[in-house]
């Protein structure tokens, strides 16, 4: 048996057995590594740089709604492309600009920063750990994946300098505003998302090949910590659904680029001009094939983008199961209706994607369809909820850093959750439809949620990443100050949204300042600016409630308190490989006895009992000291 | 040993599914490229169903549907090569492998030939991909398809070239079988293509 699992282990890192520890060159280890632990990291650096660049352009579109036209820091250098007059440290922006700013936001945060580190840093990094596997199934892959996910990065960030300034066309990108804005912002966005989509794709293949194929003696389907069975069902959805976005985005490009007009209505008239093809506007030829549907793009754009919703929330659920059930010292409650859950989730995420574009002028016939396939998934994220719930319910709760970041996960799921069964119902919809209560939906999904539970999971696998623990001080003063102010920004979105508070406007209020500024905004949002006021402060302490992390990450990096094996007493197999892990994981292979959360067992000598462990008892730290980290 | 209870051997991964890790990832590639074909042939179909007017493919003076069924056949004829040099691998008989998988490879080039043929045909005759809906929806369907042609083209190339090499044979011909995969599901893209895009004719047209 070990003689198989030992060829098992050969097979499966690249390199095999007896190469492990030969010394790399500085290029082969750092820059075009195919060691999943190391393009895990450099997924994770280059999404938390990022992560500061669409920190930055949030405050920007907040500042802008709190002050109209007064001077924004930074926001000359970030979207000062858009806006001719704008230059230096400070700066006022324009309607484009504020556009800008807001579409690259979102695009920056959707596909540079949140689906990298889940999928990208987290899935690379816990897959083959958590599996036994010594590698990624297809490591040159996976190092392809990264290096397309850079040249996505790549295209965005050149898009702040071409002429026009970045993509202003709202992260969805709908035609015709899209098609026929001039400039190459959006061509450049287009490109940085089918980029980012590649390496999606690539990614997905690695991940499901390497889940199914590459478990370790005895890790059945069943056995697999619910993290790794998240990243499984993502990638499923990954998988299928990106080529649908990269199709559109394929015409999108082709009708800006070619002149073709498979967005782009007959008879369109812009800005004095007439968009229907670049012949047609000598006049409407009846012999002519033409009339392009805007509906089509948003079709096709969120049946990849409601998945992508899943994407971005499907992995934070599988990380707060784990550290739920760690440091609560108990089974999670319900494993395979987790598993049964999430992929309820999937399959019903492929057929609500309608719930978009109720206000589209869809058949509402259409609509009502697709309202119902909507509310049943509040059923499996129910589940999933209640079973969080029962997890913690009687356990020995262990405040530990991770354990409040998953905590909090769960509740602002909730409110997440909850916002989004108003929004599902059509009549409701039709009320907030394009106001802030959507934009309050989607922060407390994605951000109060699932970056939220990113965070929990860098504190959680930090000692396991870098063999040192992160100060809990700090990371408590850090998640404290995070929740306090990310609640100060996104609550108060809801209470505005009802009001009717339009989303995507430069100018909310028309007070006084406004009129003698330039003018734009609403009157009857006068009574609601202060509101404004309170979000964009608290936006802006959001941003600096991240220097406690960033200080903490890098002075732990190197300066942190030396980590155990396995400091949380966790059971998966990660906490089993050496800390850091070497080239190939694994000193010994492993073999698996148990599923992953057999915590405080009455029949066994300690409160976990680890996957690997034949008899239940801990199994003292692997002594092997590792060639490099 | 208690170890072998607990682990069971014949739960084991590496046998899971019966394929190698190569095989499979080329099958979860398929299913993904195919949903490539699925946005694109949607967004043929949502466009020609809403058109008000839409050419009619079979007539000679918008498509030569002759020149295109001749190209399907030998599409279809550098599949059943591709079945020929999988089981001539199968067999140990390298040279017959190598001899097929380079008459498979020069169906492809003949496709992707007689395809820029009629192209330029196409363009001399006024269909350029910005003329109208159809023309773009033709062009970016059968470029995409033609695309993955000149992929498979240059991956049966590099294939061929470990033929020669000796790298296959009768107890590793698994690469060669994961080309094989990918060749026809090209190939069976390919006939959806044809038969939506040349076949398909607008409902009221006299046939010629």
């Amino acid at each position: 048996m070990s003689a198989a699992a030992a060829a098992a282990a050969a097979d499966h890192g690249h390199d095999g057995h007896e190469e492990h520890h030969h010394e790399e060159s500085f290029i082969r280890h750092y820059l075009f590594s195919v060691d999943h632990k190391m393009i895990a990291k450099q997924f994770l650096f280059t999404a938390i740089l990022l992560f500061l660049l669409g920190g930055l352009l949030a405050v920007t579109v907040r500042w802008q709604i709190a002050w109209p036209w007064s001077k924004i820091p930074l926001a000359g250098y970030l979207v000062g492309q858009a806006n001719p007059d704008a230059s230096g440290m400070f700066s006022t922006i324009s309607p484009e600009g504020y556009y800008a700013a807001m579409t690259m936001h979102a695009s920056v945060m959707i596909f540079l920063v949140i689906i990298p580190l889940l999928v990208g840093f987290f899935g690379n990094w816990c897959v083959p750990l958590m599996i036994g596997a010594g590698d990624m199934a297809f490591p040159r892959l996976n190092m392809w994946s990264y290096w397309m996910f850079l040249t996505g990065a790549v295209f965005f960030l050149v898009s702040f300098f071409v002429e026009g300034g970045p993509a202003g066309a709202g992260w969805t990108a709908y035609p015709p505003l899209s098609a026929i804005t001039p400039g190459n912002g959006v061509n450049l966005w287009a490109l940085g998302v089918l980029f980012t989509g590649f390496s999606g794709v690539m990614g997905a293949v690695n991940y499901i090949t390497t889940i199914l194929k590459l478990r370790a003696p005895g890790m059945t389907l069943f056995r697999m910590p619910l993290v790794v069975w998240s990243i499984l069902i993502t990638s499923t959805l990954t998988l299928l659904a990106t080529p649908v976005l990269a199709s559109n985005l394929i015409m999108l490009f082709l009708d800006r680029v070619a002149g073709t007009s498979f967005f782009v209505p007959d008879g369109l008239v812009a800005g004095g001009l007439i968009y229907s093809g670049a012949e047609a506007n000598a006049g409407m030829d009846a012999m002519r094939a033409g009339g392009g549907q805007v509906l089509m793009f948003q079709h096709l754009f969120w049946f990849y983008s409601h998945p992508a919703v899943y994407i971005m929330v499907l992995p934070a659920m599988g990380i707060a199961s784990d550290i739920l059930a760690t440091f609560a010292r108990k089974p999670i409650f319900g494993y395979r209706p987790m598993v049964y859950a999430m992929a309820g989730i999937t399959g019903l995420g492929f057929i609500v994607w309608g719930h978009h574009m109720f206000q589209s002028g869809m058949n509402p016939y259409l609509g009502m369809t697709f309202m119902v396939s909507t509310m049943f998934i509040a059923l499996p994220s129910a589940i999933k909820v209640f079973n969080w719930l029962a997890t913690l319910w009687r356990g020995q709760i262990h405040f530990e850093v991770p354990m409040l970041w998953a905590l909090a996960f769960v509740g602002m799921f909730i409110i997440g959750g909850l916002s989004g069964i108003f929004m599902a119902a059509t009549p409701v919809d039709i009320h907030i439809h394009d106001t802030y209560f959507i934009v309050a939906h989607i922060h407390y999904v994605v951000f109060a949620s699932t970056v939220v539970a990113i965070f929990g999971a860098i504190y959680f696998w930090f000692p396991k990443m870098f063999g040192r623990m992160m100060n809990p001080m700090l990371g408590k003063l850090h998640f404290w100050l995070t929740f306090v102010f990310l609640n100060g920004t996104f609550m108060l979105m809801h209470y505005v949204g009802l009001q009717g508070h339009p989303r995507r406007i430069a100018v909310a209020a028309m007070t006084d300042e406004v009129v003698k500024a330039g003018g734009g905004g609403y009157e009857f949002l006068v009574q609601y600016h202060w509101a404004n006021v309170i979000m964009t402060i608290c936006a802006i302490g959001l941003g600096f409630s991240q220097l406690p992390f960033f200080i903490n990450f890098f002075h732990s990096m190197y300066k942190g308190k030396k980590a155990a094996q396995n400091p949380w007493r966790s059971n998966s197999l990660d906490w089993a490989a050496p800390t850091p892990p070497p080239h190939g994981n694994f000193v010994e292979p492993v073999l698996v006895y148990r599923g992953p959360y057999e915590y405080s067992h009455p029949d066994m000598p300690e409160d976990f009992a680890p996957q690997h462990s034949p008899d239940g008892s801990p199994i003292p730290d692997t002594t092997v000291a590792p060639a490099h980290s | 040993m208690s170890e072998a209870l607990a682990v069971r051997p014949g739960r084991d991964a590496r046998r899971a599914l019966g394929m190698t890790p190569g095989k499979f990832a080329m099958w979860a590639f398929l299913a993904s490229d195919g949903m490539g074909f699925v946005g694109l042939f949607a967004a043929y179909i949502a466009t020609r169903l809403h058109a008000d007017w839409w050419p009619d493919p079979n007539n000679p003076a918008v498509l030569n549907v002759d020149l295109t069924a001749l190209n399907t056949f030998i599409l279809v004829c550098s599949s059943v090569t591709m079945v020929y040099a999988l089981q001539a691998c199968r067999e140990d008989r390298i040279r017959a492998c190598a001899g097929y998988l380079g008459l498979t490879i020069l169906g492809g080039v003949s496709f992707l030939g007689i395809q820029v043929y009629e192209y330029i045909h196409l363009a001399e005759s006024g269909m350029v991909p910005w003329e109208d809906n159809f023309c773009a929806t033709f062009y970016s369907l059968t470029c995409y398809h033609g695309l993955h042609v000149l992929s498979g083209v240059i991956y049966l190339t590099c294939i061929l070239i470990g033929t020669l090499r000796g790298r296959y044979n009768s107890k590793n011909y698994t690469p060669i079988e994961i080309v094989g995969l990918f060749w026809h599901f090209v190939d069976l893209v390919w006939i959806l293509l044809f038969t939506f895009i040349y076949l398909l004719r607008p409902l009221g047209v006299e046939s010629f």
